[in-house]
């Protein structure tokens, strides 16, 4: 634990994490209006923008589009800052199943060596579909929304978290105190959780977090092409989706949320990589 | 003495750890030389610092070590001031080194006669055909079989004594004043071993090569030594003869050192007469491969109808070279490995082709000891959840399963108040006793002991054998004891059976055998036991 | 040496046969029936049945899926519901602008990204090393569409000296056509630079702390000679694996920067298909991307056997 609290990365890394995750919690306490208000009267306008808005006191005050408008008149930082929920949410579910689903086909493949050919077999079938297109045939499959895009995304990451839970199965099972925990009758369910599982944590830690920003990023590319979350709910993606047309004129539509997502991931990707150092001892020599 | 040049002169040598390592200096103050044409054997256990000190002289030393006193002279040079381009030079020319592990120490991706010939590139002005011509020379110089195909040979392709022949070859290709060996023969087979140390000694007589040779072993000590420098803990403790050190040591930890070695003469035992716990019947291992597509397969022989016995109270040895089969048939008696076929019968019971379940009760009969003490427990939980996870799997409750590990930690020469700690807390030797110590957990009629001490140091092993003895009387143990290191099993087992290649090859009391081995691989493999004709060590072990 | 290359083509067998079932599953995995899809809302249920018997919809599974699959190895891949054209027909035709990107993109990447890593390596630690890790840890974070509409502001529209969009293709002038080609493949190159170049940093620098790397040493071999001749070549096979698995992430980001620069490539194809739930496209789009990158990663692996003589059958 201390050893976390000393590596810059992570440290840096979480922290900008921990932010982001605030900002989207209170995202109606950081001077927003509703992100998908639409007001015809001040379409495209440049960051900077002012205008009077009816409180729901009755009073008039001023509010300034800090990020500008998009094509529909919405406010760009209200929807900014209420999209870091839902990527950043994406991000996390996706990680939680991902590990979850392949970490019980993969202590399965590892331990069970009949069924192992077979699930690797399929897991091969699945790692050869590039991730977006396998992402994009799901999508294709059922109605945009939230679960959908989920799923679209956790599908591809399934066959990566299988193959590095087997692969660690694989060599704590040549592992002496496992076959001493044979000969002394531990039977092999108690022999998996107890001996085999807690060396899979700390790479899932990692790798999850890995996960994370990556299903970020997908679920930004999805949306950006049109085939991921609906723009009623605001994602940093479908934001940008909306900018591209009239991307020349108004850049504001895609710079704000593509720096806040490069930052988020980023953030994310640092912290995964200062995981990995301080975690797993096989990356700790290497500087 | 007298009029034999100096090749290396190491004076007031110290090397400083970084900051925060359990001493200050990795070695302290060491002061020996090397002549022309003589061998002088570093011996040491581990963390003694002789490789260190052998990386000095390279200027090899990790970044993290300085050397921050002393000199070093080459011929007369300073080799610690010599500025990086000096040392270049001077390594392959003036002096060479070669070390333990021949597989790693090669580049997988180049040829033989490559690794060789860049000896050559860097230090001469050789065209290529003169180059090839040194590189046929000297590979026939270590006597290895058809250079000329050798040469475009890739190192996985050859043995690993080969491996270090041609590490020998790229040393002494140029000629240089000193050879630095640190532990050569240490990954080799016994046999392996003996003819790499008669290699060295002829290269070293005919060029007159001074030679610093690294080692743990006494008896390889033996073998090769003109003199000793014994190290311990950064620090030379004595020097002098091989005939003075071997026979009339006169530091307390030389004495002891050598007390620890076992001698090669084994005690007289009387023959055991207990209840048989062990015996294999025709027990065969065969491991094939077969390609789906293209059917031809690759079968290995590792055991074929091995058939052993042992009774309470014994302990027999299996004893081979790596490839010999002894431990596939350990695992295949611990049943961590199905037999192709055979019987294994523990008290009344074949338990050689059981299914998972009903084996699992009579596992407790058989326990296993493994060699390697830093991987045989798991680091996550301490030794006290170790020991006692045995006895609660067969239904004992925790708080008796824990009296009985207090009791067993006693046994084994441990507070029972360290059953809370982890092993890395532990050193080797500790852990090997808490190993026992969970064997005996299950109370077993068989104790297998797979080179329980193989990768401990010296004095370290005969205190563990020592307690494996004891352990023995105690219980009223059947023992297998599976060993490659011939002073072991001339100590400690009252029978051995000698296997090659899967076979077991000769087998008798432990007296017979070695007075007089009657097949010709056992007695090969006694001619190679390095050290054989020089009367040392100790019998560790009663003969009782 | 040819029974291994044959082994080799074989094992790919199994895999694009679970690709192909999965891809076929697809389809059929639909909530909605794809010929009432097809025959839009408007259509009564007799179009709909008859849709469905001109597709084949009405077999049993097993048939329709031996059928398709006899259907594809004869290259008839069906017709496209949307653009009312043969599958075939439209894939040939988008060829030329993926394939122009894509190879221009590795080849850039590659001669940027190994040369740096190696680098990095050498220099480990230093100025250089922190500055090529930071930038790679960047590429990965960065989206690439976010990348291509930056060089597009910065070089197209602020700068002016490349054309904003479009593709050229090559029949109507080589000039032409790299000059549209340059910022689409810089921006896909940019994150396949930051995998390769990692990989090769780690790779160099796992190698330098063998074994054979002290014997080198020990023979008074130069640091410079070390590293070519002993580190790298043996660093070789991890970082082939890499830019064999860099072409998948590539094979993602072309989807993005053809739609972000208006390549009329298989990328654009494919989100356009997926839009219109234009299944027979999707299909065989997604079987053409697995089958190349089978065969590139079969490519890759045959490549091991020129730099390690351990692996040679």
């Amino acid at each position: 634990m201390r050893m976390l609290a000393r590596n810059p990365s992570v440290v840096i890394g979480a922290a900008i994490v921990a932010f982001l995750a605030l900002v989207g919690l209170f995202a109606p306490l950081l001077g927003t209006i509703d992100p998908s208000e639409i007001n015809p009267v001040y379409r495209n306008k440049k960051p900077g923008v002012e205008r009077m808005i009816r409180g729901d006191d009755g009073k008039e005050t001023v509010f300034v589009h800090r990020f500008g408008t998009d094509s529909l008149g919405r406010d760009i930082y209200s929807r900014v800052v209420y999209g870091a929920r839902v990527s950043l949410a994406i991000g996390v579910m996706v990680a939680a199943l991902s590990v979850a689903v392949g970490l019980t086909i993969g202590l399965i493949a590892g331990y069970i060596r009949w069924l192992d050919g077979f699930i690797m077999r399929i897991m091969d079938g699945l790692m050869a579909i590039p991730a977006i297109l396998l992402a994009m045939g799901v999508v294709s499959l059922s109605r945009a929304g939230l679960v959908a895009v989920v799923i679209a995304i956790v599908i591809p990451d399934i066959p990566r978290v299988v193959r590095l839970v087997r692969a660690i199965v694989l060599s704590i099972r040549e592992e002496p105190y496992v076959e001493a925990a044979i000969t002394v009758g531990t039977p092999t369910p108690t022999l998996l959780v107890r001996h085999v599982l807690p060396n899979t944590v700390a790479p899932l830690i990692v790798q999850g977090t890995f996960l994370c920003g990556s299903a970020i990023l997908i679920e930004a590319i999805l949306s950006f092409l049109g085939i991921g979350i609906p723009p009623e709910t605001p994602t940093w993606g479908n934001i940008m989706a909306e900018g591209r047309s009239l991307f020349r004129i108004y850049p504001h539509n895609i710079f704000y949320p593509g720096v806040c997502l490069a930052f988020a991931v980023l953030a994310i990707n640092m912290l995964g990589d200062g995981l990995r150092d301080t975690l797993d001892p096989r990356f700790a020599k290497r500087v | 003495m007298a009029g034999i040049t100096s090749v290396l002169d190491i004076t007031n040598l110290t090397v400083d750890l970084p900051r925060g390592s359990d001493r200050p200096h990795a070695i302290e103050d060491i002061t020996l030389s090397v002549g022309a044409g003589e061998i002088v054997c570093v011996v040491g256990e581990s963390g003694s610092g002789k490789s260190v000190t052998a990386q000095a002289v390279m200027g090899l030393l990790p970044r993290e070590l300085t050397a921050s006193k002393g000199r070093i002279l080459l011929e007369g040079e300073n080799v610690l001031e010599a500025t990086p381009a000096r040392l270049r030079d001077l390594r392959g020319t003036r002096m060479a080194m070669i070390f333990q592990e021949p597989m790693t120490a090669l580049n997988p991706v180049m040829t033989l006669g490559d690794q060789i010939a860049e000896v050559l590139e860097i230090h001469t002005e050789l065209s290529e055909p003169d180059r090839r011509q040194r590189v046929l020379q000297i590979m026939r110089a270590v006597h290895l079989p058809e250079p000329e195909r050798l040469i475009d040979v890739y190192p996985h392709q050859i043995s690993g004594g080969q491996r270090q022949r041609i590490m020998i070859a790229a040393a002494l290709v140029l000629d240089p004043a000193l050879l630095i060996a640190d532990e050569p023969t240490t990954a080799l087979d016994v046999t392996t071993q003996a003819q790499i140390l008669k290699l060295v000694r002829e290269l070293q007589e005919r060029r007159g090569t001074g030679v610093l040779f690294i080692t743990h072993d006494f008896g390889v000590v033996a073998e090769v030594a003109h003199r000793v420098v014994v190290m311990q803990s950064g620090r030379v403790v004595e020097m002098g003869t091989r005939e003075d050190i071997l026979r009339r040591p006169q530091s307390d930890y030389t004495r002891m050192l050598i007390a620890s070695v076992p001698s090669l003469v084994p005690p007289k035992r009387a023959p055991k007469t207990g209840q048989v716990a062990l015996a294999t019947e025709k027990l065969s291992k065969t491991y094939g491969t077969k390609s789906l597509i293209f059917g031809r397969g690759r079968v290995v022989r590792a055991a074929e109808n091995v058939e052993i016995v042992v009774r309470r109270g014994e302990t027999v040895g299996i004893v081979g070279e790596s490839g010999s089969g002894k431990s596939t048939v350990a695992r295949c008696v611990a049943r961590l490995i199905e037999p192709t076929s055979g019987a294994i019968r523990i008290g009344e019971v074949d338990v050689a082709h059981l299914p998972e379940r009903r084996l699992r009760p009579h596992r407790r009969n058989v326990q296993i000891v493994f060699q390697d003490p830093y991987r045989s427990l798991n680091p996550r939980r301490t030794v006290g959840a170790s020991i006692v996870e045995g006895p609660v799997n067969f239904g004992l409750a925790a708080g008796e399963a824990m009296n009985r590990a207090r009791r067993l930690m006693t046994l084994v020469g441990l507070s029972p108040d360290a059953l809370g700690r982890y092993p890395h807390q532990f050193s080797g030797g500790q852990r090997q006793r808490i190993a026992i110590a969970r064997a005996l957990a299950m109370e077993p009629q068989l104790l297998i002991a797979d080179e329980p001490v193989s990768a401990l140091d010296v004095s370290v092993q005969a205190q563990v054998l020592q307690l494996i003895d004891d352990v023995r009387r105690r219980f009223d143990l059947a023992i297998l004891f599976i060993t490659h290191d011939l002073r072991v099993a001339a100590q400690v087992c009252d029978r051995i059976a000698v296997m090659q290649r899967g076979v077991v090859v000769e087998e008798g009391p432990t007296v017979d055998v070695f007075a007089a081995p009657k097949h010709e691989y056992t007695r090969a493999l006694f001619e190679a036991a390095p050290g054989r004709n020089a009367m040392f060590g100790a019998a560790v072990a009663g003969a009782a | 040496m040819l029974a291994y290359v044959l082994r080799r083509l074989a094992a790919t067998i199994p895999v694009m046969l679970i690709v192909a079932v999965l891809v076929f599953l697809m389809l059929r995995l639909t909530p909605s029936d794809p010929a009432a899809i097809i025959a839009g809302d408007n259509a009564n249920s007799e179009q709909v049945a008859e849709i469905r018997k001109r597709l084949g919809l009405d077999q049993p599974i097993l048939t329709q899926f031996v059928i398709w699959i006899g259907k594809t190895l004869q290259g008839d891949l069906g017709e496209s519901f949307f653009f009312k054209k043969q599958v075939s027909d439209l894939i040939l035709d988008r060829l030329e602008p993926t394939l122009s990107l894509a190879v221009f993109t590795i080849i850039l990447a590659v001669l940027i990204a190994v040369p740096l890593g190696v680098i990095a390596a050498y220099r480990h630690g230093g100025w250089l090393d922190r500055i090529v890790m930071g930038f790679s840890v960047l590429g990965f974070s960065v989206p690439v569409f976010v990348i291509g509409y930056l060089l597009i502001y910065v070089f197209a529209i602020q700068l002016n000296w490349l054309p904003v969009q479009g593709y050229q293709r090559i029949s109507l002038g080589i000039g032409g056509w790299l000059q549209r080609l340059i910022l689409p493949s810089l921006t896909l190159s940019v994150v396949l630079i930051a995998l390769i170049a990692r990989i090769t940093r780690t790779s160099v620098l796992e190698v330098m702390n063998e074994d054979y790397i002290r014997t080198a040493r020990a023979k008074g071999q130069t640091e410079r000679k070390v590293l070519i001749r002993h580190a790298l070549a043996n660093a070789a096979v991890p970082i082939v694996t890499v830019i064999g698995l860099g072409v998948a992430a590539l094979i993602g980001g072309v989807v993005v920067t053809e739609s972000v620069y208006t390549i009329p490539g298989l990328g654009r194809l494919t989100v356009d298909a997926v839009l219109a739930r234009d299944y027979p496209t999707i299909q065989a789009v997604i079987l053409l991307f697995s089958f190349a990158y089978v065969l590139i990663n079969l490519a890759v692996d045959m490549t091991y056997t020129l730099f390690d003589p351990r692996i040679r059958y």
